[in-house]
């Protein structure tokens, strides 16, 4: 028998307990997987790679003031910049507002929409039709699953922000890198529901030459009309949606500290089993050490033991937390979480904090009974 | 006959590491569930005890939120007229026209720019918000209001306290220029604590606004009073408004807090079983330390159902244990103001974490749940082992 046999046979010696103590683990590593991913998906992601050429101007003040159209324009001769589009958020009722029927709707150029989003893919002749009618409309995959649209079916929506109901058809339904759960359509139709929205746009979408020019094309546009009465802020698509995590408060102290709480509860079931474990087989030490066993190695043993153990219930952590964002993810009613996943540096990097809460909680019961007295240790008796 | 209590604690006691490590990370799920659920409450306060129910709120028809719509100025007069408005202290009817905006503000400890919302408001906003006069709702707590006609603002406390440039004589950006910070306002945890007010001619002017309004507040004189107000206004065919009690269009707004329930709940639940595995396995070694004692037990005549009924009450005991390590392990936070987003208005919502009595009672009922079914397994184990096997192992 070996070593690495025997600290497998062992930990799986009491399997109530091993298989306890798996569960008590594991949940607690859910939690971290899926914090993590979110995590992940808000600060570390930078999207599809066409989205990191994306920038985003709107009024400085703030997104509820609208800016002229003309600025268009003039961003366009920013060198650097390929493409702008307006686009400007309507943010109607569809049905009733109910939280489950919000989605976002923007009115934008049909001609130049899918210039600076290029990532976003939708057949020639439905872009056409869109294209084509004033009052048309294309709507993200998701977002059409969800309600169950096909090309050509009514969607009305009542206008909260201005006096104005508009009937949209579905033209066009186009998928996306990352679902946006969005529907766009044409501003002229706008601009005739609301005239006061006439030639402003809220926000306008920004296609740059590469990534690298992003930062310096976010100054210049925002220099060249720092003496206007319109002001502009500019930032990346990235920064753009950061703006709205941060809106939702201290997103990151928030998950800090559910994942301290949870690798610390994590840690405290598996200390707690090693601490039993250990203590029933104070004879069995003993007797390894009187077979000849060093010190070092009876600490490998327990130390391995409990390894073994919080991997493998990390592992069945990291399965479930994926299983659980996969559902998340795809579940249009909670659009908040649409295509987060968990990826393969998220399960590595869970893996092995399962692995280290495995190896400290083990550490002081396992030193505590590598010290154990020979004679002392045979006299045990439970 | 039942087991005494003072063996369960006493058992306890024996096993001082294991008890301790056992209720700690009972404790840890219980300061998770906690905190979440103090938030939550906090984030309800902020809504529900914003709005007088005697205020009734008007809107242009359609629209849900003060910050998107705006109506005609010159309705203004006939809403003013409506009979059942309470009068102001120049004797007019207490009424008040007002603009709301969301500015950005930065953040004062550098962690970015914040929406928050800017209310212009007429001399008899102001006044119908001090009321009632024995526990107004908003209270001046330095400086003074701001004087119609002036580019000055008041700021709440928690905007002072979180954001950059907001004491009394401070100068902040928005709009055209700049206001004066001359008073600061205590609206004591309602929705006004996230909000700047200025005058509503001077905002609405700075914000190309003029001729309109984005909602009006009329103060009525009492509830049924208020009632009345806000159908008269619904029902006026030719005004296109619609009337609300200030106090219902909050209560609609708590609907922010979602993400952090989907969250909370997720959270409690996965953690919650995890606990019930952790103290369930305490409890199987618990008993299986004891089962010669438990037997011994069953000689002297304890029946199987005491023999249970004490193996779950030392498995409730250890999670009460956990449940009011974790209740103190909280207190420091409660209180410790936080903001998130109005999904209504996308501004700033300040409120306070609340350990309300509601959330103590529900992290304590949440533990004992956990203790109860981590103890049930290893206590049916415990009564139902074989006397004699037991006595002899």
């Amino acid at each position: 028998m070996t070593l690495t046999s025997f600290v497998t046979k062992s930990a799986f010696r009491n399997k109530r307990r091993t298989l306890l103590t798996m569960v008590g683990i594991a949940l607690p590593l859910v939690i971290l997987t899926v914090m993590m991913t979110v995590w992940r998906a808000f600060y570390l992601d930078n999207g599809s790679e066409q989205s990191t050429q994306r920038l985003i101007t709107r009024h400085r003040v703030s997104l509820t003031f609208s800016l002229p159209i003309y600025y268009a324009q003039k961003i366009k001769t920013v060198p650097g910049v390929v493409e702008v589009v307006p686009t400007q958020w309507f943010g109607g009722k569809y049905i009733d507002d109910k939280p489950e029927h919000f989605f976002a709707q923007f009115a934008t150029d049909p001609q130049e929409f899918f210039k600076v989003y290029t990532d976003f893919k939708i057949p020639p002749d439905q872009l056409d039709a869109w294209q084509r009618d004033r009052a048309g409309a294309v709507v993200d995959s998701e977002l059409a699953k969800k309600f169950n649209w096909k090309i050509g079916d009514r969607v009305v929506l009542q206008g909260t922000i201005w006096d104005a109901n508009l009937e949209l058809t579905v033209r066009g339904i186009y998928t996306a890198p990352q679902p946006t759960q969005s529907l766009y359509f044409d501003r002229k139709y706008l601009e005739e529901a609301v005239p006061v929205m006439k030639d402003q746009s809220g926000t306008f979408g920004i296609l740059a030459d590469s990534p690298s020019d992003v930062p310096k094309i976010a100054a210049a546009v925002d220099d060249m009309f720092h003496n206007s009465p319109q002001q502009t802020k500019t930032e990346s698509e990235k920064a753009f949606g950061l703006d709205f995590v941060a809106m939702l408060g201290n997103v990151k102290a928030f998950i800090l500290g559910i994942c301290g709480a949870v690798v610390f509860a994590s840690l405290l079931v598996s200390a707690n089993t090693m601490a039993m474990t250990i203590r029933e087989r104070t004879r069995e030490v003993a007797v390894l050490k009187t077979l000849g066993f060093t010190r070092k190695t009876v600490l490998a043993i327990f130390v391995g033991e409990a390894v073994v153990v919080a991997a493998i219930a990390g592992a069945i952590g990291i399965l479930l937390a994926t299983g659980l964002m996969f559902w998340v993810g795809h579940n249009p009613n909670l659009g908040f979480f649409q295509g987060f996943g968990v990826n393969t540096a998220t399960m590595i990097l869970s893996l092995l904090l399962a692995g280290l809460v495995g190896f400290v909680a083990a550490l002081f019961p396992s030193y505590h009974a590598s010290q154990v007295d020979i004679v002392e240790g045979l006299r045990y008796i439970g | 006959m039942a087991i005494p209590i003072s063996y369960n604690i006493r058992n306890l006691k024996l096993r001082k590491g294991l008890t301790i490590m056992t209720a700690l990370g009972i404790a840890l799920t219980v300061t998770t569930v906690v905190f979440l659920m103090a938030l939550l409450a906090g984030l309800r306060k902020a809504f529900v005890s914003s709005g007088d129910p005697l205020n009734v709120l008007v809107l242009r028809k359609g629209s849900t939120a003060e910050l998107s719509g705006g109506f005609d100025a010159n309705l203004f007069p006939t809403l003013k007229n409506l009979p059942g408005i309470a009068k102001d202290g120049k004797g007019d009817p207490m009424a008040s026209g007002e603009w709301v905006v969301v500015i950005v503000l930065p953040r004062k400890d550098g962690t970015g720019e914040v929406n928050v919302t800017v209310r212009g408001m007429m001399e008899d906003g102001l006044e119908m918000r001090q009321l009632p006069k024995d526990h107004p709702k908003v209270k001046l707590v330095d400086g003074r209001w701001f004087v119609p006609g002036q580019r000055e603002v008041v700021v709440s406390k928690s905007i002072q306290q979180r954001f950059a440039n907001c004491n009394v004589g401070d100068t902040i950006q928005f709009g055209k220029g700049s206001w004066k910070v001359v008073g600061i306002f205590d609206a004591g945890g309602s929705a006004y604590e996230s909000e700047v007010w200025g005058d509503v001619n001077q905002m609405a002017s700075d914000f190309d606004r003029q001729g309109a309004f984005a909602s009006a507040y009329l103060r009525a004189t009492d509830a049924s009073a208020a009632t009345a107000l806000k159908n008269a206004v619904s029902d006026d065919q030719r005004l296109k408004l619609d009337g609300m009690l200030e106090t219902d269009y909050y209560a609609k707004q708590t609907s922010s807090g979602g993400p952090i329930k989907v969250v909370g709940y997720m959270v409690g639940f996965i953690m919650g079983i995890g606990s019930i595995f952790a103290a369930m396995n305490t409890m199987y070694a618990a008993v299986a330390y004891r089962s010669r004692e438990i037997a011994t037990l069953r000689v002297i005549g304890f029946s199987r159902p005491s023999i249970l009924t004490s193996f779950v009450f030392e498995s409730l005991v250890l999670s009460l244990l956990g449940a009011i390590v974790g209740i103190v392990l909280m207190l420091p936070f409660n209180g410790m103001t936080t903001g998130t987003s109005n999904s209504v208005t996308f501004s700033e919502v300040v409120f306070a974490l609340r350990m309300t009595p509601t959330v103590v009672l529900y992290a304590v009922i949440f533990a004992l749940v956990m203790g109860f079914f981590g103890g049930l397994a290893p206590a049916w184990h415990a009564a139902r082992q074989n006397i004699l096997t037991a006595l002899r192992g």
